[in-house]
C-alpha cells in the first residue's frame, strides 16, 4: 500500500488542521488537476476523503484541510487529536469527480470547509486568464481557512456573525451562458445555489459522509490466477501486480500508479479494493475488473483471469 | 548558448538521413556520453538514458510542452498549425481535454469496438490470403500495416470517406516537422497546407458521424467538459497522433515477428504472450523516436546544467534501448517483460490513444496467427527517414497460410 507520511500539521482556522503528506523517501506524487481528492486510510482503522488543496506545481507534497466534526465518525477527530509530524497515512487516489470544466467565466461558492477544492481551481482559473470570483461563507471568520491565500479582489467574504447568510442571489446576478458556478459546501447552501443557477451551468461537489466503499485492510490476502492455476499470497509490503510477477505471471503494465490503465484485469471472483484513478464509480462497484498496479483486494481471496 | 565544460558535446546531426535510418550508433554514443549531452548541430540538450528520459518525461513541471515538443521553440517562433491543445500543452490548460480523451479512449471504452474489429482484422486477412492455399506475397506496409489502421480507425473517429488518402501524409509531414527544417520537411511542406485543410474540415461537428470518438468528443463539449472552440482541435489529435504511429507500431511488430519465427512461434502457441507482443515491439522499434521538452528553469542534470529555455531532446527509441535498463535490449523478445517502456511517452502526455493502438495490434495479430502458419521476409525491407518516426517504407513479406 502506499503510504504517506505527515510532513507537517498546521492550525489554519478554528477548528481547521491542514496536512502536508509527502512519500517517505521524498519523491514524486501521483499528479492531480483541481477538484481532486485523495482516499486516506488513518491509523484508527478509517478511510476518509479529502480534497487536495495544495500546490500542482510542488510534486512532492499534497495538502489536505480537515474540520473537526464532533458529530463525525471519528476520523476528523483522530485527525485533530491523535496524528502527529511523522506519522503515516495510507493512500487511495488522487482521483477528481469534480474537475474543472473549461469556461470563460467562473463564478465560486464556497461554505466553510468546502473551500478546499476550489483553491486549486481558482489558481488555475488565474492561470487560464479566465474571469472568477469567490463568495466565501463561515461561521465566524476565525473559522474560515485560508482566507490569507485568497486574491482579495477577487474575493467576498461572508462570515455569518457579521454579515448574515451568503447575499448568492445578488453576488451570483444573472448566470449567462459563458460562465460556471462551482459550489462545494453544506448541502443546504447547495440546494440554494442550485435553485438560482441553470443546471448546466452549475457544478458541485457535496459533503458527505458516506463511507469508503471497501473496506481496507493490512492482513494478506490470496490472488488466484485462474488461467495458470497458480495462487499467490500478496501482504503489505507489494502490489498485487509485482506479486503476480514474481510468480511467473504475464503482465503488462506502464505507469504502475493506477492512471493509465494498462494493467486492467478481470476479476472472476473476490471484491477488488480500487485504489486506481481510472475506473469510474459504476465500473468499480462492478467488481469485474481492477488495476493491480495500485488496487488490492477488500475480500481474503480474489481470482484473476490470468 | 554556453555550456559548462563538463558537458559532453557532439557535432553528429541526428536529423541526418544517415542517423535517422540507421540511429542505435548514434544513440548508444549519446547514452555512452553521459545522462545529457549538447548537440551542437542545433543548439539544444539531448537525453538518452533510460532512468534520465523518463524522470523527465513524469516531470512536467521543469520540462515544459507548451514551447511546442519539436525543435521548434513557440515563444520565438510562430507554428505551423494552431498548436495540440494535448501535446503541445502543459496543465491546467492541458486538464480537461486530457481528461476528455482519456475517458473516450479508456480499455474499457473501447469494449464496444473489440467485435467489430477483430472480424475486420479476420476478413482483411483472408482476402489477402485468398483461396488458393499457397504462399502469397505482400507488402506488409502498405497491405497491412497501413491498410488495416486505414479500415478501422477513420470509421472509428466518424470521418468522412472522400479524401482519406491525405491521413498518411499529414501525419508524415507533422512528425517532420517536429525536427529542423531540413529537406525532409521542405519536401513535405509543399503539400501540407492540403492535407492539414482537410483534416481540419474532418474535425467539424456538421462533418462527423453520428456515433464514433469524434461524436464522443462534440458530446463532451455539449456537457461543457470542453469548449466548442476546444471540440474540433481534439478531434484533430486523433488525426494527427491516431494513425502513422500506429501504423509503424504495426510495421515494427511485423517485422519482428517476420524477422524472429521463434517468436512468431511462440506468439501462436502461448496465448500469455499476446499481451506483450506489441508494446515489446514498440519498444524494440521505437516508431515514436523523439519529443522535445523546453527546460522551465534551470534544470541540474549529472554535471550539467540544462539553462532555462533550452530546448532537450527525449531520445525515447534510445531510453528502450538502453542496457542501463533493458537486458540484451536489441532483441526483440516476447518473453521480456516490456512494461515501463517510453515508446509510447511517459507521465501526464503519455500516448493516450495506447489502448486504441494495442486493440488494432491484437486483432490484426490474432487474425494473422489464426490463418498463417509463417511469416518471412521476401526481400530487402525499405527505410523511409522521418524526423521523429523510426519507419519501414516498405516491407517484403510471404504468408504461408496454414
Amino acid at each position: 500500500m502506499t503510504s504517506l507520511v505527515v510532513t507537517a500539521k498546521d492550525v489554519v482556522a478554528d477548528g481547521v488542521v491542514a496536512l502536508t503528506l509527502a512519500r517517505p523517501d521524498g519523491g514524486r506524487l501521483p499528479d492531480w488537476t483541481p477538484g481532486a481528492h485523495v482516499d486516506l486510510t488513518l491509523d484508527s482503522g478509517a478511510t476518509r476523503q479529502y480534497s487536495l488543496c495544495g500546490d500542482r506545481w510542488d510534486p512532492s507534497s499534497y495538502r489536505v484541510a480537515v474540520l473537526r466534526e464532533p458529530d463525525g465518525r471519528g476520523g476528523s477527530q483522530y485527525v485533530h487529536d491523535v496524528l502527529r509530524p511523522g506519522d503515516t497515512v495510507g493512500l487511495g487516489g488522487p482521483r477528481n469527480h469534480f474537475p474543472l470544466a473549461p469556461a470563460p467565466r467562473y463564478r465560486f461558492v464556497a461554505g466553510g470547509i468546502g473551500v478546499t477544492p476550489l483553491l486549486p481551481m481558482i489558481a488555475a482559473a488565474e492561470v487560464l486568464g479566465a474571469d472568477h470570483a469567490l463568495l466565501y461563507g463561515g461561521r465566524r471568520r476565525a473559522s474560515m481557512a485560508f482566507l490569507d491565500e485568497l486574491p482579495a479582489d477577487r474575493t467576498t467574504v461572508v462570515p455569518q456573525d457579521e454579515r448574515g447568510l451568503l447575499p448568492l442571489a445578488s453576488w451570483l446576478g444573472t448566470v449567462d451562458e459563458g460562465t460556471v458556478v462551482y459550489a462545494c459546501g453544506p448541502g443546504p447552501l447547495l440546494d440554494a445555489v442550485a435553485a438560482l443557477v441553470p443546471a448546466a451551468r452549475l457544478r458541485t461537489e457535496r459533503f458527505t459522509t458516506t463511507e469508503v466503499a471497501a473496506p481496507v485492510r493490512d492482513e494478506p490476502f490470496t490472488v488466484e490466477l485462474a488461467r495458470s492455476g497458480t495462487t499467490l499470497t500478496v501482504d503489505a509490503s507489494v502490489s498485487v501486480l509485482e506479486a503476480m510477477r514474481r510468480a511467473g505471471a504475464t503482465t503488462l503494465s506502464s505507469c504502475e500508479r493506477g492512471t493509465c490503465g494498462t494493467c486492467e484485469t478481470t476479476v472472476l471472483a473476490g471484491v477488488p479494493d480500487h485504489r486506481d484513478q481510472v475506473l469510474a464509480d459504476h465500473e468499480r462497484a462492478a467488481g469485474d475488473c481492477m488495476l493491480p498496479c495500485v488496487s488490492r483486494a477488500a475480500s481474503d481471496h480474489l481470482v484473476l483471469d490470468l | 548558448m554556453t555550456t559548462s565544460s563538463t558537458t559532453p558535446v557532439t557535432h553528429v546531426d541526428p536529423f541526418s538521413v544517415e542517423v535517422l535510418t540507421d540511429p542505435l550508433p548514434f544513440q548508444a554514443a549519446l547514452r555512452d556520453a553521459g545522462p545529457v549531452q549538447y548537440l551542437a548541430a542545433h543548439d539544444l540538450y539531448a537525453m538518452g538514458r533510460y532512468a534520465e528520459v523518463r524522470a523527465a518525461l513524469t516531470d512536467w513541471q521543469r520540462f515544459c510542452s507548451s514551447a511546442g515538443v519539436g525543435l521548434s521553440n513557440f515563444r520565438r517562433e510562430k507554428p505551423w498549425r494552431p498548436p495540440s491543445l494535448l501535446l503541445e500543452a502543459d496543465p491546467p490548460h492541458h486538464d480537461a481535454p486530457r481528461r476528455v480523451l482519456s475517458a473516450i479512449l479508456g480499455p474499457r471504452a473501447l469494449r464496444r469496438w473489440r467485435d467489430q474489429w477483430f472480424a475486420a482484422a479476420v476478413e482483411h486477412v483472408d482476402a489477402l490470403l485468398g483461396t488458393g492455399g499457397r504462399p502469397v506475397e505482400v507488402d506488409g506496409m502498405t497491405a497491412l500495416a497501413e491498410a488495416f489502421p486505414l479500415r478501422v480507425f477513420p470509421d472509428a473517429v466518424g470521418i468522412a470517406r472522400e479524401g482519406r488518402e491525405h491521413l498518411l501524409p499529414y501525419g508524415e509531414y507533422l512528425f517532420n516537422a517536429f525536427g529542423p527544417h531540413n529537406e525532409l520537411v521542405a519536401a513535405g511542406a509543399v503539400h501540407a497546407g492540403e492535407h492539414a485543410a482537410w483534416v481540419n474540415a474532418q474535425c467539424a461537428r456538421e462533418t462527423l458521424a453520428d456515433e464514433g470518438f469524434g461524436a464522443d468528443i462534440w458530446a463532451a463539449a455539449d456537457r461543457g467538459d470542453l469548449t466548442a472552440e476546444q471540440a474540433p482541435l481534439v478531434v484533430r489529435s486523433l488525426l494527427s497522433a491516431g494513425v502513422d504511429t500506429t501504423v509503424h507500431g504495426l510495421g515494427w511488430v511485423l517485422h519482428g515477428l517476420a524477422t524472429h519465427p521463434d517468436q512468431w512461434a511462440h506468439y501462436r502457441s502461448e496465448p500469455s504472450r499476446r499481451r506483450v507482443c506489441f508494446d515489446e515491439a514498440v519498444r524494440w522499434g521505437s516508431p515514436v523516436q523523439t519529443f522535445f521538452r523546453t527546460a522551465e528553469v534551470d534544470v541540474p542534470i549529472g554535471d550539467t546544467v540544462v539553462p532555462e529555455g533550452a530546448k532537450i531532446l527525449m531520445y525515447l527509441g534510445s531510453a528502450n534501448h538502453d542496457p542501463r535498463h533493458w537486458d540484451e535490449p536489441a532483441r526483440f523478445d516476447l518473453h521480456r517483460d516490456p512494461s515501463g517502456h517510453v515508446g509510447f511517452g511517459f507521465g501526464l502526455h503519455q500516448c493516450v490513444g495506447q489502448h486504441v493502438a494495442r486493440l488494432e495490434a491484437d486483432a490484426l495479430l490474432a487474425a494473422l496467427a489464426d490463418q498463417v502458419e509463417r511469416i518471412e521476409p521476401a526481400g530487402d525491407p525499405v527505410r523511409r527517414a522521418n524526423n521523429s518516426m523510426r519507419e519501414w517504407a516498405s516491407l517484403p513479406l510471404r504468408l504461408h497460410p496454414r
